[in-house]
């Protein structure tokens, strides 16, 4: 049994806008174990995005408290933090706006390099630039190429390898893949899986693609407006769905496979998602889920551990 | 035997950059019947959105041009057909639905004002009362409340623009709806709404439809035949229950499937196919998939493959040729 | 060994294309932008080099009365002024006038706008409140009057001139960078920087300012313009450089009186003037077509 790495209690980050205040992250707890992979899944608006931020404290939470190897790192100071950093990195979704239009490959890559002076020395430098070009599949010869230059697979591979160059051990992947070609998602899935085997790497995964996250993750939470309302290991989000949010979700899923287009029941969520600002009290969910009734609304409804390792908020389940 | 709605017959088109002539289509051959759905599948850079575009002539000015070949709508040339010609088939015979619902929709104006735009241009109504209980109607038939017809576009939500996007295209019930990547954008929840509505659509108003999508299982769902495209040809077609069941298929779609995460299995790697797909203004000699295909042989880099046909179901693989027919894909 | 279409890409180099190179590819197609180019690098030359062919002190401004006002002969391609002083002479050392303070100008607008517009729009908040709102200050004086009034309290003088001119574009070149700024400091890049920890100068230096003076290119040729124009303008009315620097505004001044007999004293400076402006505007023109993302294909 690992240690836990990764530890956040009652996690929260709201947003204070003209219109109110908005929950962006409302309540979150879960904890990840060294070498393993968490999947946060859910669509637009439900946080995961500011979640994974949160975490690496790219974004200041409002309250809460997240545990990394034990620490508090909310606690800590700047100093305290930037030496964080360096186990800690981030894998960003668009591999066009993540990588300085200015800079070469190289100059991208060995950025971390040069700000923590983990390598110092112009021919080191390079070294590693190489090393790590190598490690995620990048020829040589693209060393002195600026981004606009390459497809978007080459770019998000630039994007792995400066996550890379500081030796981390904790990376967030915020939807690495999904703004990549179906073929090249595939060859940078296998990259990172191939990464974590290798070292020993822990990934907590953000997409809203469930079927990449099965295949990448060891346990998923499901996320909707700001609050985890599913959190299992990955296989039995698959054959024992709880939360009616987490059905609808695989159910509109388009499946490639012709029977099972043909005969499951095509059951489409109704309605859209509520604003998150000053969302009134009771299950977020409450206003689409058909199962919706008066205990729903009227309370604030717990992440309750119905099986072992398998947390869901929805009062059908006590 | 019914009679084509669409016909394009070894279509070519090229877009003349400053630096290269890019070859985006390159001899595709199509035939689309009146109520049938056609999933064009392909990567990007594949040429779908330049198929698509060349039907209704919307290639950018002076840089796309169709070089060659044939395109028929109900037995109508519309390569030669003027500018004027064209307006009268745009948003009436034919329209067309794009990726990104939020860039669709003129900001300025309301959603109304613009489903009865395309009414107008084509003359459907009489009056004006008439015009507007139209445009009521078809809100309420993509969803919508007719009481809303006076708002803004940044008013709704993702999914909603896409309703009106898609109602903007069925006001004046073509016979053929261009869909480019219509779901793409949206959250797979919407996107659940809105391939039902589209699917609805479709069997009341018998409309044909040509889907974009790089995503099979959206073709699953909704397509009765498909054409899968790379580098600007065809390289199998036939019916959505051959292409996702019989024995025989082209190596790249092999690896199209073998680069889904699949639900149902429990895969440890996936398989995607090396490599990427070739630059559009060198393609290599031969077939044009031949530098990343896993069973490539000699004839494989000299001489681009003819369809091979087995059943309606066509393989541009010389893997299938007559000659071949012994040889087996698994060994 | 990596091979795409069939060629071992290894033995291939590549050419180093930065976004520099592009813009520059790009630019050679305008034809106008060319022009503008050309004819603004001989300026630029003629202005450069024209000590060593001409002599300040005895060309320009040394009055020779016996040859005043003849008109354009093959002695004085331009002719002579009232004071007996060879026109091309002057012109020719006006453009090196134009010139100087043309670029100070905008640099230092530059330098200075730049700097606030950056710190604004990274900041956000109250700086961004306080810089701008002073900026707004600057920007509601029309900037001729705004100019006449520095000029009027300083005095006039070549370096109150530049502060004056100075003064009026700073705000401009504030707002254009800020907002720049603000488009780039939510992009992923910028993120990724402060994941390892990258301080806050370093930020602004390597990744926001090199990508945002993108607009600020187009924007600096056509100041230039304005500003030859408004020294010229602040000369004409007595407030700008002073005689007997040969400055085309004050030139101008000059000329009408001497505008019934020897019109062509106004013609040469008017054309100076007039050719300056123009090429700058034609390469501004050209720079925003090359510069504009719509056109990479």
């Amino acid at each position: 049994m690992s240690e836990v790495l990764l530890q956040t209690k009652n996690l929260k980050k709201y947003f204070s806008t003209p219109r109110g205040l908005l929950y962006a992250v409302d309540g979150v707890n879960f904890s990840l174990q060294k070498g393993k992979t968490l999947g946060v899944v859910g669509e637009s608006g439900c946080g995961k995005s500011t979640l994974g931020r949160l975490v690496l404290r790219l974004l200041e939470a409002t309250s809460g408290e997240i545990f990394y190897n034990g620490d508090d790192i909310l606690k800590y100071s700047n100093e305290q933090m930037n030496k964080m950093r360096l186990r800690m990195q981030i894998i960003f979704q668009d591999p066009y706006a993540s990588l300085n239009p200015r800079l070469t490959v190289s100059d991208i890559i060995a950025e971390p390099l040069k700000v923590c002076k983990t390598v110092v020395g112009k021919e080191a430098i390079n070294n590693k630039v190489s090393e790590l070009m190598d490690t995620v599949g990048l020829a040589d010869r693209f060393v002195n190429s600026y981004p606009h230059e390459l497809d978007g697979g080459r770019r998000q591979r630039i994007g792995i390898a400066r996550a890379l160059a500081l030796g981390p051990e904790f990376i967030v992947c915020d939807e690495p893949v999904s703004a990549l070609d179906v073929s090249i998602q595939a060859q940078v899935l296998n990259l990172l899986m191939d990464l974590q085997e290798e070292r020993g790497l822990t990934y907590m995964f953000i997409t809203h693609n469930l079927s990449v996250v099965k295949h990448i993750s060891d346990d998923i939470m499901v996320m909707y407006l700001g609050q985890c309302v599913e959190f299992c290991p990955a296989d039995e989000l698959f054959e024992n769905t709880l939360h009616p949010y987490t059905q609808g979700l695989l159910a509109a899923i388009p499946i490639a496979n012709l029977e099972v287009a043909r005969h499951s029941k095509f059951f489409v969520l109704k309605g859209e998602v509520a604003s998150p600002i000053n969302p009134k009290p009771g299950c977020r969910f409450a206003t689409r889920c058909i199962y919706a009734n008066a205990e729903c609304t009227n309370a604030d409804v717990p992440l309750r551990e119905i099986s072992p390792g398998h947390f869901v908020a929805c009062t059908r389940y006590k | 035997m019914e009679k084509a709605l669409l016909e394009i017959k070894n279509l070519n088109v090229v877009y003349d950059t400053d630096d290269a002539r890019v070859f985006a289509v390159n001899g595709i051959n199509l035939v689309l019947h009146e109520g049938e759905t056609l999933g064009l599948v392909g990567e990007t850079g594949a040429g779908k959105t330049t198929t698509a575009l060349s039907i209704l002539k919307l290639l950018p000015n002076g840089v796309g041009k169709i070089v060659s070949g044939e395109i028929k709508l109900s037995g109508r040339d519309i390569v030669a057909a003027t500018e004027e010609e064209m307006q009268g088939i745009r948003g009436n015979l034919v329209s067309m639905i794009f990726q990104d619902p939020m860039t669709s929709l003129n900001p300025v104006v309301p959603v109304g004002e613009q489903i009865g735009e395309v009414l107008e241009l084509h003359h459907k109504c009489a009056t004006t009362r008439e015009l507007e209980s139209k445009i009521d109607n078809i809100l309420s038939m993509v969803g919508l409340q007719a009481e809303r017809k006076n708002d803004y576009p940044h008013q709704f939500s993702g999914g909603m623009k896409q309703r009106i996007v898609i109602a903007i295209a069925l006001a004046c019930e073509p016979k053929l709806l261009l869909a480019d990547e219509p779901t793409t954008a949206l959250d797979v929840t919407i996107q659940a709404q809105v391939l039902e509505l589209m699917r609805n659509m479709k069997e009341k108003l018998k409309t044909a439809m040509l889907l974009i999508t790089h995503d099979l299982g959206v073709v699953a769902q909704i397509c009765d035949t498909v054409a899968i495209m790379y580098a600007g040809e065809i390289i199998e077609y036939g019916t959505v229950e051959q292409i996702f069941e019989a024995s025989k298929h082209h190596p790249y779609t092999i690896g199209l499937f073998g680069s889904i995460p699949d639900l149902t299995k429990k895969t440890k790697r996936l398989t995607p196919i090396n490599g990427l797909m070739p630059d559009p203004t060198a393609l290599p000699s031969g077939c044009s998939f031949h530098v990343r295909c896993p069973y490539c042989m000699e004839i494989c880099k000299t001489e681009n493959p003819a369809f091979f046909e087995s059943g309606e179901h066509f393989l541009r693989c010389h893997l299938f040729s007559n000659k071949n027919e012994g040889k087996d894909q698994n060994e | 060994m990596e091979l795409n279409n069939g060629i071992n890409m290894s033995a291939v180099k590549i050419k180093k294309r930065s976004q520099f190179a592009n813009a520059w590819r790009q630019f050679k197609k305008n034809k106008m932008g060319m022009i503008g180019l050309i004819v603004f690098t001989v300026l630029v030359l003629l202005a450069v080099l024209c000590p060593m062919f001409i002599s300040y002190d005895n060309d320009v401004i040394m009055q020779h009365n016996q040859i005043r006002l003849q008109a354009p002969s093959v002695m004085h391609i331009f002719g002579t002024d009232q004071y007996g002083r060879d026109v091309l002479s002057r012109i020719i050392w006006g453009a090196r006038i134009s010139l100087f303070v043309g670029v100070f100008t905008v640099s230092l607008a530059l330098a200075v706008g730049g700097t606030i517009g950056a710190l604004a729009g990274y900041f956000g908040g109250k700086w961004d409140n306080i810089l701008m709102r002073i900026m707004d200050v600057f920007l509601a004086m029309p900037g001729t009057i705004l100019a006449v009034a520095i000029v009027g309290a300083l005095g006039p003088g070549l370096f109150n001139i530049l502060l004056a001119m100075a003064m009026c574009r700073i705000p401009q070149f504030a707002r254009i960078v800020r907002s720049s700024v603000l488009s780039i400091r939510g992009l992923e890049y910028i993120e990724a920087a402060k994941a390892c920890g990258t301080k806050t100068p370093r930020i602004l230096w390597r990744h926001v300012i090199p990508n945002a003076i993108g607009p600020i290119v187009v924007q600096c040729t056509l100041h230039m313009a304005t500003t030859i124009l408004g020294v010229a303008g602040l000369s004409f009315i007595g407030l700008g450089i002073q005689p007997p620097i040969p400055e085309w505004g004050s030139m101008l001044s000059e000329a009408k009186e001497q505008m019934r007999y020897s019109s062509y004293l106004m013609v040469f400076p008017g054309i100076a003037i007039m050719i300056s402006v123009l090429s700058l505007n034609l390469i501004g023109d050209g720079l925003r077509d090359a510069l504009d993302p719509r056109l990479k294909n």
